[in-house]
């Protein structure tokens, strides 16, 4: 391949600060996230405390999630990823520092706002307009940065993995201006340009791309990197990366009216939302193969490296969940699942086991590698932290599957004379073991990150210094 | 639907699923099923190498299965512009027939009560149809009176054999089916603020309060010449225009002297809503037998 003619070292700095602020918004969108929970069990935990009632602090727990979270996960992996597989450093660290400053700001701004009860009323995009700008911004100047990275690179081809990074950063672009399309009445509240059913069609749209491109297309692209660096083995089969990537961008848009099944949304719509979701199962899967296989040859891995184990059952819940939702798009499904717990389940099978886990396991292989170690302050951590991440999800979504199957029999059920079994007071009372068990599976998982920052800490702080850094460019 | 966007659509739903099908059958070209190797494509990223493995033969069959399946879906179901699907299926016409079907099980349950007086189904053996009236009282009527009908501010107690229209069978019933409306108006800028507190005064006196005594009968002229017209002579309410007894000290809108002051000043506008074309006479024929049992036990 392509050796560099002058040495070039990377841009690590933007990496180690996203990275690290990863951790700290997993602590923070989690505990917000085991607190809502812990409220639908004991709702006296709102403390009659209009800031921190259910309604407010659900978006709060959702945006830092996913767009602090992740957010902070997909920058630095992908600035990660983009310089050592293009052996080129980023094309300007003044516009990758504001990306990180300007990040860090819209999550400051949501932060406060949203307590405070400012809201658009998007689910996932409830930030005001003001912020949406911001958003607008950074988001323009990290196209710049990784495209134009992508573009100057030294290398022949353009890895797959940056292809996933790619179609994430362009598609995010266009569904979030398109989405928050807004008409301002003040400093902090806008309406959508967009009536009826019309909106709620883009709302959707967005919605359901939120998690196809933010939280599969970003997240893949992490995969394509990780797994097969943490497992030192070669990518199972390129032409499936190829027939997988086109297929999964070309139906995930399509599929946002699945959420919108049985309401004012034409039947058509609802038709074609459905056939395309169940036509997204097998690309899905194709990132789920292509990680799995990579492994042939080096199973045996997996008994000593915990890192390796995040990476590999991160796969199994994309792989579960990438099932259940193409299930649960079809119309029948749908009409026992929708509204339910089961819904929630879903998301947090995604969100905890193959977003969460995925990103745990990249910063775990990034973090010793960035600041100079030979590896992680302890790896008996790591471990611990993945069965506590494990027995997490499994226990979330476990409570959610019978909650969600519970309620919508419940709410369906009839009496001899067609009148409704049970009220809906009834139908959550059932709902409240569940309810429990699922703070419980929140508790493990929060406590994980928790061991996470502190190994993460000591990693920094003291830990063995690395024979080698590896902040220039490794030809192959 | 345009013919313009009918065809628009459909075009670029068959061109998304065609394309995929096409790139499914372009990529595994030249290669068979189950024939893993160990060659690599040739280029290595960070030290990343790729297999040139085919793909794997049970997902390229799925792959087929749900592309089939969604053709199939699109040519049998409305999806592809304005095409309606060979089934002629809507969800319209779904919810129809789900109705006609509700229609055809449940009538016979409710025919049977129809026939059965309200007081009547107040007996011991008919207590399932009592019962069908709870549920349809707790769907329809709870989330205003309240799921044991005890009320709430506003909206009236049906517990206490106090009636503001009126407590027989066919009163109830006709309360549930055309609904009504309790209006009464403003007397704030007829009376100033100082004769609202004097008619205040005289009516809680009515019902036996403590009151200011000189206040009360500087407000019972008032009351004679401005109210009686609706509350009655006696103050004991005129049921035909839904104007409450004022004597027994069952208030709707609260019997402190500030809530009655309140009412005075600002007039009060109750509305019951009409339920004839929500609920069938059956129905609303049980529903009435419920209402009749709570205060006639």
């Amino acid at each position: 391949m392509s050796t560099a003619t002058e040495p070039t070292t990377y841009n690590y700095k933007v990496v180690r600060q996203f990275a690290i602020m990863t951790v700290i918004w997993g602590i923070v969108g989690m505990t917000v996230g085991v607190l809502i929970a812990a409220q639908l069990v004991w709702p006296a935990l709102n403390f009659d405390t209009p800031w921190l009632t259910f309604g407010r602090l659900r978006p709060l727990h959702t945006n830092a999630v996913i767009f602090a979270f992740g957010g902070c996960a997909l920058f630095a992996t992908s600035y990660y990823v983009v310089q050592r597989t293009c052996q080129r450093r980023l094309i300007s660290d003044g516009l990758a520092a504001f990306t990180f400053w300007g990040w860090q700001a819209v999550i400051l701004a949501a932060a406060i706002t949203l307590p405070l009860g400012y809201t658009s009323s998007k689910e996932y995009a409830e930030l005001e307009w003001p912020i949406d700008i911001l958003i607008t911004l950074v988001w323009v100047a990290y196209a710049i940065v990784f495209l134009g990275t992508v573009k100057m690179r030294k290398t022949s081809h353009i890895y797959v993995g940056n292809w996933f990074y790619m179609a994430f950063i362009i598609t995010v672009a266009v569904l979030h201006i398109v989405n928050s399309a807004a008409l301002p009445v003040s400093f902090m509240k806008s309406y959508s340009v967009y009536p009826g059913t019309v909106d709620a069609m883009v709302q959707w749209w967005y919605g359901h791309n939120a998690v196809g491109f933010f939280l599969t297309a970003g997240f893949l692209g992490m995969m394509y990197y990780f797994v097969p660096k943490q497992a030192e083995r070669p990518i199972y089969s390129y032409r499936l990366s190829i027939v997988h990537f086109w297929a999964l961008i070309a139906t995930y848009i399509w599929a946002g009216g699945h959420h919108l099944h049985y309401t004012a949304l034409p039947d058509w719509t609802q038709s074609v939302a459905m056939v395309m979701s169940l036509i997204l199962l097998a690309p899905s899967w194709g990132g789920m193969i292509n990680g799995m296989m990579t492994l042939s040859g080096a199973w045996h891995k997996l008994r000593t490296d915990p890192v390796l184990r995040f990476l590999v059952v991160s796969l199994s819940f994309y792989g579960m969940s990438t099932f259940e939702g193409p299930m649960m798009s079809i119309k029948t499904v749908n009409a026992l699942s929708h509204y339910t717990d089961w819904t929630v389940g879903h998301v947090h099978a995604g969100a905890l086991g193959w977003v969460a886990m995925i990103s745990i396991g990249a910063v775990y292989h990034m973090i010793p590698r960035l600041f100079g170690k030979a590896q992680m302050y302890s790896v008996g951590l790591i471990n611990t932290h993945f069965w506590l991440a494990t027995v997490g999800t499994v226990l979330y979504i476990c409570a959610m599957w019978v909650n969600g199957i519970l309620q919508g029999l419940m709410w369906r059920a009839v009496n001899e004379d067609g009148t409704l079994t049970y009220s809906f007071v009834e139908a959550l009372e059932a709902s409240h073991p569940g309810y429990f068990v699922r703070w419980l599976g929140g508790m493990f998982f929060l406590t994980g990150m928790l061991l996470m920052a502190y190994n993460t800490w000591q990693t920094v702080r003291k830990g063995s210094t690395a024979p080698a850094a590896e902040a220039a460019p490794q030809t192959a | 639907m345009s013919a313009f966007w009918s065809a628009w659509v459909s075009v670029i739903t068959l061109a998304v699923i065609l394309g995929c099908t096409w790139l499914l059958f372009a990529t595994r070209k030249s290669q068979k099923f189950n024939d893993t190797t160990e060659e690599k494509v040739g280029h290595a990223f960070d030290g990343i190498e790729e297999y040139d493995n085919p793909l794997p033969q049970w997902w390229f069959k799925m792959f087929l299965g749900t592309v089939i399946f969604g053709l199939v879906y699109l040519v049998l179901y409305p999806g592809l512009g304005s095409f309606q699907g060979l089934l002629g299926w809507t969800s319209h016409n779904q919810w129809e027939e789900e109705m006609a079907h509700a229609e055809e099980v449940y009538k016979p349950v409710f025919a049977k009560y129809a026939a059965i007086s309200v007081e009547e189904l107040q007996l011991p053996e008919n207590e399932k149809g009592l019962k069908m009236g709870q549920r349809m009282f707790g769907n329809n009527c709870a989330v205003c009176h309240g799921s044991a009908g005890t009320g709430a501010h506003g909206f009236p107690n049906l517990t206490d054999n106090d009636w503001l229209y009126g407590g027989a069978p066919a009163t109830i019933k006709a309360t549930i089916t055309n609904g009504r409306n309790g209006g009464m108006p403003p007397w704030g800028a007829v009376l100033g603020e100082e004769g609202v507190r004097d008619v205040a005064s005289y009516v809680l006196s009515l019902s036996g309060q403590e009151v200011d005594k000189d206040a009360a009968a500087r407000g019972q002229g008032q009351f004679q010449a401005l109210c009686t017209a609706c509350h009655g002579t006696d103050a004991k309410g005129v049921q035909m225009l839904g104007a409450p007894n004022l004597t027994d000290n069952i208030w709707l809108y609260g019997g402190t002297f500030e809530k009655v002051a309140h009412t005075i000043r600002n007039g009060r506008a109750g509305m019951m809503p009409a339920h004839k074309d929500l609920l069938s006479d059956e129905k609303i024929h049980l529903i009435t037998a419920y209402v009749y049992s709570l205060s006639n036990k």
